[in-house]
């Protein structure tokens, strides 16, 4: 962005179908970024204007007051106050304002007026106010509110918008603004306390909209970025407060209370018609949100949307994982003379990207799904119902989507707690969808399972233990996000304050569009770290070689036959490679829950995913590469391990405690550099990737220690 | 004078006083609910909580520990008794 181009700002309460609009004014020519240093994603795009004027249009969060509770709310507060580092005051704002509901679109308008912007009003949804029998007086509104211009648009039907941009060249060329409301005169002469008291204490003069955020807000956020000390701002805010009091005002009541009555004023006779005639969201709700039929019709939504993310993502996986394959197959003979890239390009890059593309199906699904749901207007409806349930351990209704999709896959899932509004809800569900047991772990229990409980105990208690496994996750989750938003989180929790907008039909480009933006982000941002981490678990499993062992296995066991070498070859290789080294180093630590060398290479060569188990079993117990779950070979090679030393000579290594243990620590530990990744992007550092990695870790090792205790002591 | 949370689903009346200091007040007051405003408990969720309310022509969800704070004067002609037939 350069210094000299021209900035519009699209700001407006939520539901007013203001991205609908941003699409249609960029025509999707958009850059989606973040706000330094928070998680509040920038999307900006080029207007045309008309007669060569071109803009940079800023599409800000929704929101419903400037009084800034949120971060979302602060960033664009911060924006349009030209306070944000590395962002410059708009030079004009456009209002996206729901017509139908007027009244209360205008009161953030009118805080906005404040801020003394060229600024352009659009009444949205013009076609539904209609519908609804309503008439606006778009000219008599405009000369109230000191001629900007005022446009009546549908957004959804392509309708107005050419006005629009004629109405931002015509407020960039005529700096039309919005006529303030006049403030009472006590009010007017706090405001002006303020304004004198900084500008003595800080030497920075600074906007009335800056000094009505410090009388009006409760948060100290504004006073603390003029920098004006707490010392010398407490006794000057408790006089000015004092003034607002004697006019009869409560000062944290007065700025609706005086835009509101002022409001009022304006829309006299402005709005007429619609009386008695309802929304679609009365009779809709009355179905939706029903006692019973509400919760059957949310169940059967939910398992729609389960289905799909874990069932059709399937089939576009396993193109990409044969891809993948074929791929290699092409690559692997042309490379055959120099066998480290060779394993380099086959093991290290193809294997690279395929191990983030393969999350693209479940997260373009997923976010088809929370774009229909959200734009549709259920999303609310199935926060409003499920909220009771999550409340209690300081989520919301809302954290439901995000925990379920991490039944299929953690990456959409995080991904989807963007659709939280509550920063403290929204990390602490982020923190609790890694738990949940996602279909990579599927293999190693369906292995242990079918070698193991099955045929000890038989088929019953195999579904046990399988539903039990996915139980797990959760069961630890649940207290982890209590403790976490009771006494760690210090973020002010958000009242749960949620609009059940009317139903919509979603439109097509704006969900598409939305779902491509979420997966380019994630690829770009969390597919560059997982590259990287294949990479490396590449190089720790190669790297030392010796090109001599295939000899050395063939001279001391002459009898072998080719296959048989290559596998053992593989196992030799793996066990003097850097990671096969770690793994007996560090065996002693997984001792106690009943890991052997082989199952520490295989614990660890799974931390960028842990769906590389089975695999690496296969490779440590000489089966060879690409073993999967239902390879007889293993599971026989598995049931026949014993230990060789220790003083549990000669007893099997996977006795029922030591499987016990090890589906526990897969169930809870964190093993996926790409969850990890995309955690650190949502979560905007490294900081709470980090404490959860360590967190799922220690408690898988915990726990896998205790089963394996406790077990081997009853058994 | 009875407490939002009170109030019985399909009940209306008129808000006498919220508390500004709390966050959940704040931002209602900004949606447009203030004191001398009709309002009216459309339904609660199936669970017993949430709440959903109706003022100014939105339907707007918030908890049933939220809505403590919020006073209604109930309209004398509201139905007192649960209809049976009706969520």
């Amino acid at each position: 962005m350069s210094a000299k181009e021209i900035t519009v700002a699209l700001v407006g309460n939520p539901n007013t179908g203001k991205s609908t609009l941003f699409n249609a004014l960029t025509g999707l020519r958009q850059k989606v970024g973040n706000y330094p240093g928070v998680t509040v994603a920038r999307k900006s795009g080029r207007c045309d204007c008309g007669d060569g004027l071109k803009v940079e249009l800023v599409d800000l969060p929704g929101l419903y007051s400037l009084a800034a509770a949120s971060p979302d709310e602060q960033v664009v507060t911060d924006v349009l106050l030209g306070s944000l580092e590395g962002s410059q005051q708009p030079d004009a704002i456009v209002v996206v304002l729901d017509a139908t509901n007027l009244l209360r679109n205008l009161f953030l308008a009118s805080q906005l007026a404040e801020l003394n912007l060229p600024l352009a009003l659009v009444l949205n949804q013009a076609d539904i106010a209609h519908e609804q029998g309503l008439k606006i007086d778009t000219n008599l509104l405009s000369q109230r509110l000191g001629g900007v211009p005022v446009i009546l648009t549908s957004a959804w039907k392509g309708e107005g918008i050419a006005s629009v941009r004629r109405a931002i060249a015509e407020v960039l060329n005529k700096k039309t603004k919005m006529t303030r409301l006049t403030w009472p005169s006590q009010v007017e002469s706090a405001l002006n306390t303020i304004v004198q008291a900084i500008q003595t204490d800080t030497s920075i003069a600074p906007s009335n909209a800056d000094a009505q955020r410090i009388l009006f807000s409760s948060n100290a956020h504004t006073s603390d970025r003029l920098g004006w000390s707490q010392s010398q701002r407490i006794s000057v805010i408790r006089q000015a407060r004092d003034q607002v009091r004697a006019a009869g005002f409560n000062p944290l009541a007065a700025e609706p209370l005086i835009h509101y009555a002022h409001l009022r004023k304006v829309l006299e006779g402005v709005v007429s018609g619609g009386a008695g005639k309802q929304g679609n969201a009365a009779a809709l709700d009355r179905v939706l949100l029903h006692r019973v039929m509400g919760p059957i019709l949310f169940i059967g939504i939910m398992l729609g949307l389960f289905a799909s993310v874990f069932w059709l993502a399937k089939f576009p996986m396993q193109w990409i994982q044969s891809g993948v394959d074929f791929l290699k197959a092409i690559i692997a003979p042309t490379l055959s003379s120099t066998p480290m890239l060779q394993s380099l390009v086959t093991d290290g890059i193809i294997a690279g990207v395929g191990a983030f593309l393969v999350f693209l199906p479940q997260i373009l699904i997923l976010f088809l799904f929370v774009g229909i749901l959200e734009d549709s207007g259920y999303m609310a409806r199935a926060a409003f119902i499920m909220d009771r349930l999550f409340s209690w351990c300081g989520l919301n209704g809302k954290s439901f989507v995000p925990l379920l999709s991490g039944y299929a896959c953690a990456i959409p899932g995080l991904l989807s707690t963007r659709t939280i509004e509550d920063p403290k809800a929204r990390l602490a569900t982020a923190f609790a969808v890694p738990f949940m047991s996602c279909s990579a772990r599927f293999p190693i229990y369906a292995l242990m399972c079918a070698a193991f409980i099955g045929p000890l105990y038989g088929p019953g208690w195999e579904s046990v233990v399988m539903v039990g496994m996915h139980c797990v996750g959760l069961i630890f989750a649940i207290p982890t996000a209590f403790v976490l938003t009771r006494f760690i989180l210090k973020v002010k929790p958000q009242p749960f304050v949620l609009e059940l907008p009317r139903y919509q039909m979603p439109k097509p480009r704006d969900v598409l569009w939305r779902m491509w933006q979420n997966a380019a982000e994630f690829i770009s941002k969390a597919g560059t770290v997982i590259f990287a981490i294949t990479i490396i678990i590449w190089a720790l499993c190669y790297f030392p070689r010796d090109a001599q062992m295939a000899e050395k296995i063939k001279t001391a066991e002459p009898t072998l036959n080719t296959q048989e070498l290559q596998a053992r070859t593989q196992a030799a290789m793996i066990e003097q490679s850097w990671m096969g080294r770690f793994g007996k180093t560090i065996q002693p630590v997984f001792d106690p829950c009943g890991f052997d060398w082989k199952i520490t290479v295989g614990v660890l060569a799974s931390f960028p995913a842990r769906e590389v188990i089975v695999s690496t079993l296969g490779v440590t117990y000489s089966i060879g590469k690409g073993a999967e779950a239902d390879s007889q070979h293993l599971r026989l090679a598995m049931q026949d391990a014993k230990w060789t030393e220790g003083p549990r000579k000669s007893t099997p290594i996977f006795s029922l405690a030591a499987v016990l243990a090890l589906m526990v620590f897969f169930a809870l530990c964190s093993q996926c550099g790409p969850t990890i990744a995309t955690l650190a992007q949502e979560t905007g550092g490294w900081k709470w990737a980090t404490i959860s990695f360590f967190y799922m870790t220690i408690l898988a090792w915990v726990m896998a220690v205790v089963v394996y205790q406790c077990v081997i002591r009853l058994t | 004078m009875t407490p939002l949370s009170q109030l019985l689903p399909g009940q209306f009346g008129k808000l006498v006083s919220l508390n500004p200091d709390r966050a959940v007040d704040q931002r209602l007051m900004a949606l447009g609910l203030l004191p001398g405003m009709a309002l009216k408990l459309v339904r609660r969720a199936p669970l017993g909580d949430p709440l959903a309310i109706e003022f100014g022509g939105q339907v707007v969800s918030l908890r049933l520990a939220e809505a403590e704070s919020l006073i209604v004067d109930v309209a004398a002609d509201c139905p007192v008794q649960r209809p049976k037939n009706n969520s």
